[in-house]
């Protein structure tokens, strides 16, 4: 029986010739991430373990992003263990404040996932480096403790739904919109315990970002993992980001799907996605009229340089809606930089917006645009449970960086077509 | 071991965001998961918890974020089993990662009526409804999931060389 691209990645670090869904494995780890909030419960479960040394210096990763700066004396404590752990651990890559940025958006960025790769990380979105074809799954501390010490996790190898990508997206239509029109579709457990892999001839007319966002939402649908068939624009990207070379896994022709999507990119539709899940999706043409208090463009699902471009493309020479606060938050450093020397920064501040310092910020409700009872957003981020931004009775609306921008003008949840 | 208490129900896709949410996650003692725990899902979960300590929900529980916090949260509250239709697989390989005991079992989950009395035997999966009289099986643990469980968790499996 033939195996999935996630299969093929799982046998070969787990050392065997073939692997099948259920089977349970342990595989061997190419890194293991962690951030302010889930490393210092995975550092009290290291210490348990009773271990010197963590198993490799250069592949264990600690990334603080999401309360800092920190955001309050409780924040600055858990980052201080972070940082003292980092240190006495001798950790190479350990990104604090001035180096720092969203972990998923940063690590692509320094090259430190490449395709083939098994990584995991104690964060739910570390699945999103699967656009690069590696396969890569949240877990949670205990997890990222026990790699840490041993390089080595449990796996219960997934079944596999199959999305057969044709055709080409409608200009400014992207990934945002795909993944919102897929998890709309099959609903937030729609992917459950499965991996969601990309493939056809549709991919490549994808961008590695587009590719990036609709990864990083798999686990909105409940997916274990999710990812992309590799192409020429994959290598060139790892190639310019990496010195490792880039180790591709192709599903076999026999491999076992339990579903296969066939999904024509022209005919999707800007897409919203409304309070509290995620499968609660409308087109941009069904959405009718709802106000906005606030507008979120970053997170780890569209902070990308390309994503805050596009924004700024509709945003520039135009003005925010009056009443509404517009929070435009750069992913990384090096984002925010390329930003500020095209001039976007500008755009954004002659036009009543805010930007921010790479963080998670209000994603999750942590700070630096919180919502008050009663209150809507409209956000680029992944997630709109209940209480997601803030308080129990706010909402957050999902929507592509290009939608967020034109909501800003208009004050309501607004399609970008007059704007582009 | 057998777990018997009486239930407090739940909805399907019941979220990490609202078993703790992020706000709390810059403190993650116990007590602070403890106090908060459940409070946007059911400001009354600390009263009830104290003599409902089987948790039984619908499809997709522990959904949303990785964070450990929550299956810790429940622990820390006071809960002693959740019983789901599904789990998020996130949610359930923390539980099972710190011993906190979780049973899969669709039938159950929909059967099993807020306030029933439930006893559990969670080496067969024996699952009985004292209070309707029913019974139900749910599938045991696979492989070195089920030495990890009668490890008490991951690290305590790793430590005693029974996962390597
Ligand atoms: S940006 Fe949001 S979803 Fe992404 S890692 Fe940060 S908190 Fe999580």
């Amino acid at each position: 029986m033939g195996m999935t691209m996630t299969q093929k990645i799982l046998a070969a670090h787990a050392g065997l010739d073939h692997v099948e869904a259920g089977q349970l494995v342990m595989a061997k780890l190419d890194r293991v991430l962690g951030n302010d909030i889930t490393t210092p419960v995975a550092i009290r479960e290291f210490e348990k373990l009773g271990v010197k040394d963590v198993y490799d210096k250069e592949k264990v990763t600690v990334v603080l992003d999401h309360f800092v700066p920190n955001k309050d004396i409780a924040a600055a404590i858990q980052c201080q263990q972070c940082r003292n752990f980092c240190n006495e651990h001798e950790i190479v890559n350990f990104f604090d404040v001035g180096q720092m940025g969203i972990e998923h958006a940063l690590l692509p960025e320094k090259g430190l996932v490449v395709s083939g790769d098994c990584v995991v990380g104690a964060d739910s979105h570390t699945c999103t480096y699967g656009a690069l074809g590696a396969f890569s799954t949240g877990v949670g501390s205990t997890d990222m403790a026990c790699a840490m010490a041993i390089g080595k996790l449990w796996f219960k190898v997934p079944s596999a739904i199959r999305f057969e990508l044709k055709g080409e997206l409608q200009p400014h239509v992207t990934g945002k919109d795909v993944i919102l029109h897929i998890i709309g579709m099959i609903g937030v457990d729609g992917a459950l315990y499965r991996s969601m892999e990309f493939t056809g001839e549709g991919v490549s007319s994808l961008s590695v970002v587009d590719r990036l966002t609709i990864c990083n939402m798999a686990i909105e649908a409940g997916g274990k993992n999710g990812i992309f068939e590799v192409d020429q624009k994959t290598i060139d990207y790892v190639h310019e980001h990496s010195l490792r070379e880039p180790v591709i896994y192709k599903a076999d022709e026999d491999a076992v799907y339990e579903k296969t999507y066939e999904i024509d990119l022209s005919t999707i539709r800007p897409t919203v996605s409304f309070p509290h899940l995620p499968e609660n999706t409308k087109t941009i043409d069904e959405v009718g009229e709802v106000k906005i208090d606030q507008v979120v463009i970053g997170s780890c699902t569209n902070g990308f340089y390309e994503n805050i471009e596009e924004a700024a493309s509709i945003l520039r020479g135009r003005k925010v809606a009056k009443g509404v606060r517009c929070i435009v938050i750069p992913a990384t450093q090096e984002i925010y930089l390329k930003a500020m020397k095209n001039g976007l920064l500008e755009d954004f501040i002659k036009a009543g917006c805010v930007v921010s310092t790479p963080t998670c910020g209000p994603c999750l409700g942590g700070y630096m645009g919180v919502l008050a009872p009663g209150e809507r957003a409209v956000a680029t981020t992944n997630r709109n449970f209940v209480g997601r931004m803030g308080a129990k009775t706010s909402e957050v609306y999902l929507a592509s960086p290009a939608t967020a921008a034109a909501s800003a003008i208009e004050g309501k949840i607004a399609s970008f077509e007059p704007y582009v | 071991m057998i777990i018997e208490s009486k239930v407090i129900k739940y909805q399907d896709n019941v979220d990490t965001d609202v078993i703790i949410p992020a706000r709390y996650l810059n403190d993650s003692s116990d007590e602070n998961m403890a106090r908060h725990c459940m409070e946007d899902l059911d400001p009354n979960y600390h009263e009830r918890v104290k003599e409902n300590k089987i948790i039984v929900a619908g499809f997709n529980f522990g959904c949303g974020s990785s964070r450990e916090h929550a299956p810790l949260a429940l622990k820390a509250s006071g809960a002693k089993l959740v019983i789901a239709k599904s789990f998020a697989r996130i949610f359930y390989r923390n539980a099972i990662n710190i011993g906190m005991p979780i049973i899969e079992c669709e039938a159950a989950a929909e059967a099993i009526e807020n306030g029933d009395l439930v006893s559990v035997d969670t080496d067969t999966g024996l699952i009985t409804d004292q209070t309707t009289g029913e019974t139900f099986k749910a599938a045991p643990f696979p492989g070195f999931i089920g030495t990890i469980i009668a490890d008490g968790g991951l690290v305590e499996a790793i430590k005693k060389g029974s996962i390597r």
